[in-house]
């Protein structure tokens, strides 16, 4: 054989290698989780508060709080972010005030979540009063997802053909009416995925809410956006370091391990449906 | 070509740059009401640069400038005082390629009234019928208005942009190679419809189709890098064109 061919299918032969090992660590993942956990998922499980210590019973407020805490980030994270994006991306003219905001975002990105925690702490639980509570940890996921969402609207708002602009505004159009009635829809896929990646990014945090948000136990039912939470990621923690009895809840752990990542799957899911069907409607 | 022509659009002394790079020079000349202008030129020349000026299209494209008079009935279009969206409202526009919006062919029509405060329902529905009849596309979507532009063929998306630009019933329309990414027969249905759009409009279309400026305009001016070589009738510019340039052009010696 030519050694060009060999090389080619040689080079070939190792991308689809690492392709795969992405797969597999997928796999090996879910399958650990699913017959380790498995046997603690019942009806019991998914509807109620931990027992005894949280050796026993379930793990809904855990639930309940890791909902709140994402869907709550969101309705900090997408407002902002998206008026954020078509601010850089519709209106801003290219300049210093430009790029030094545009420098911000990038390193909010950079940010370790343990410190968005610590902010979060300082700032919204102690200088404004919110306390350790829902609120808090909003605000804190909120700004941490603020930069995904942030660079996926302005993805998408990118990904709108210019030409829907101009036939907008040659039809005598103003500009908002362009941003919102062109632009805007023709963006809302991507804007949208942007959202619901951020959103499940938001469920898996734990660093950034163990300060700010989320307590180890509650005995009550959240009922108001002061009171704090418990969480999926942060329950595992607990349950596998300080917890009294770190063996006997393992199957627990394992069970709430594999709660937050079907959590997670199907927000993911939601958004490649949701983007498909919106596109084939266009 | 009736006897009483009145000039629409006046251009004195139009100068355009984009930041440093001077793309118009000193361009003067007249538009008719009721007929067609035909721009004429190798690609570069300007003359889609030129066509966009008439709208403020160009304001869009950052460091860009204008200096001169662009007169519409008199009235200096780049006055500071005038309102850049009544001016898109007064001039039409339609685009090299044809571009719907992702809505569906109802909504593309209504869009230009809706934008503009108009919210009497049947007044819109009356309108979108009468600029898609207009526009020679009725017949062929009249059963499925309420279903997406992008499902139509180009030339009829090319139409329902027409007809998207009639419904606001401008006083001049725009028209940058409309027909260039078409077939020859959507071709000949543009052509046809331009015949009797310019008894409503005043008309002023970029063709690089030296048969089609023959066959559709009145008028035919000539650019070349970014100049007007020369703007008469276009029965003087493609029998005997007074400058040297223009004749290489139509009989196809350069370009
Ligand atoms: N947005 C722009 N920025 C800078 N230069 C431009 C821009 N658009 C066009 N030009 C330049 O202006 C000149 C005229 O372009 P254009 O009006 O598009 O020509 P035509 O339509 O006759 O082909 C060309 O040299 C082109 O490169
Ligand atoms: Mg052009």
């Amino acid at each position: 054989m030519d050694k060009r061919k060999v090389i080619q299918s040689l080079a070939f032969g190792l991308f689809r290698m690492a392709a795969l090992v992405n797969a597999l660590a997928l796999a090996i993942l879910i399958y650990f989780l699913v017959k380790n956990g498995i046997s603690a998922i019942s009806w019991e499980f998914l509807t109620q508060p931990p027992r005894n210590m949280m050796t026993e019973g379930g793990i809904m407020p855990c639930i309940v709080g890791t909902f709140l805490l994402s869907f709550g980030s969101m309705l900090v994270a997408l407002p902002l972010g998206v008026a954020s994006a078509i601010y850089l991306n519709e209106y801003a003219k290219p300049g210093l005030a430009v790029r030094i905001i545009r420098i911000g975002i990038n390193n909010l990105a950079g940010v370790p979540s343990i410190v968005f925690g610590l902010f979060g702490l300082a700032f919204f639980a102690i200088s404004l009063h919110f306390k350790v509570s829902l609120l808090t940890g909003m605000f804190t996921l909120g700004f941490l997802t603020l930069p995904v969402v942030i660079s996926s609207t302005e993805e998408a708002l990118r990904s709108v053909p210019n030409t829907y602009r101009e036939a907008s505004l040659g039809l005598g159009a103003t500009k908002w009416q362009t941003i919102y009635k062109v632009v805007l829809p023709a963006a809302l896929p991507g804007i949208l995925t942007g959202a619901i990646l951020s959103l499940s990014r938001a469920a898996g945090e734990t660093a950034a809410i163990m300060y700010s948000a989320a307590v180890f136990f509650t005995p009550k039912m959240i009922s108001s956006i002061f009171d704090p939470v418990m969480a999926l990621p942060y329950h595992i923690y607990v349950l596998a370091t300080a917890g009294t009895e770190i063996d006997k809840t393992r199957p627990l752990q394992y069970g709430t391990a594999l709660v937050l990542i079907a959590l997670i799957f199907s927000m993911n899911f939601i958004a490649i449906y949701l983007r498909a069907r919106m596109q084939k409607k266009r | 070509m009736g006897s009483e022509k009145r000039v629409k659009i006046s251009v004195q002394n139009l100068n355009f740059y984009y930041g440093d790079f001077h793309a118009l020079h000193d361009i003067s000349m007249d538009m008719y009401e009721n007929h067609v202008t035909a721009l004429i030129g190798p690609s570069g020349c300007g003359k889609s640069t030129f066509l966009r000026c008439i709208n403020r299209m160009n304001d869009l494209i950052l460091g860009t400038r204008v200096e001169g008079k662009l007169l519409l009935d008199g009235k200096d279009l780049y006055d500071p005082k005038v309102d850049v969206v009544e001016v898109r409202r007064k001039v039409g526009m339609v685009f090299q390629k044809p571009n719907p919006f992702p809505k569906s062919i109802f909504e593309n029509v209504a869009y230009g009234l809706r934008v503009n405060g108009v919210k009497d329902k049947k007044f819109i529905a009356h309108r979108v019928e009468e600029s898609l009849k207009m526009a020679a596309i009725w017949d062929e979507v009249k059963d499925r208005l309420h279903s997406s532009a992008l499902g139509l063929s180009g030339g009829q998306q090319q139409r329902l942009c027409i007809a998207r630009a009639l419904a606001m019933e401008p006083e001049v329309l725009l028209m940058d190679e409309p027909a260039s990414a078409l077939d020859p027969i959507a071709t000949q249905k543009i052509e046809d419809l331009i015949f009797e759009l310019k008894k409503r409009f005043t008309i002023v279309i970029v063709t690089h189709n030296m048969q089609q400026a023959a066959r559709v305009s009145d008028y035919t001016a000539f650019f070349y890098m970014g100049r007007l070589v020369e703007v008469d009738t276009t029965d003087v510019i493609f029998t005997r064109p007074k400058e040297k340039q223009t004749e290489d052009y139509i009989t196809g010696r350069f370009g």
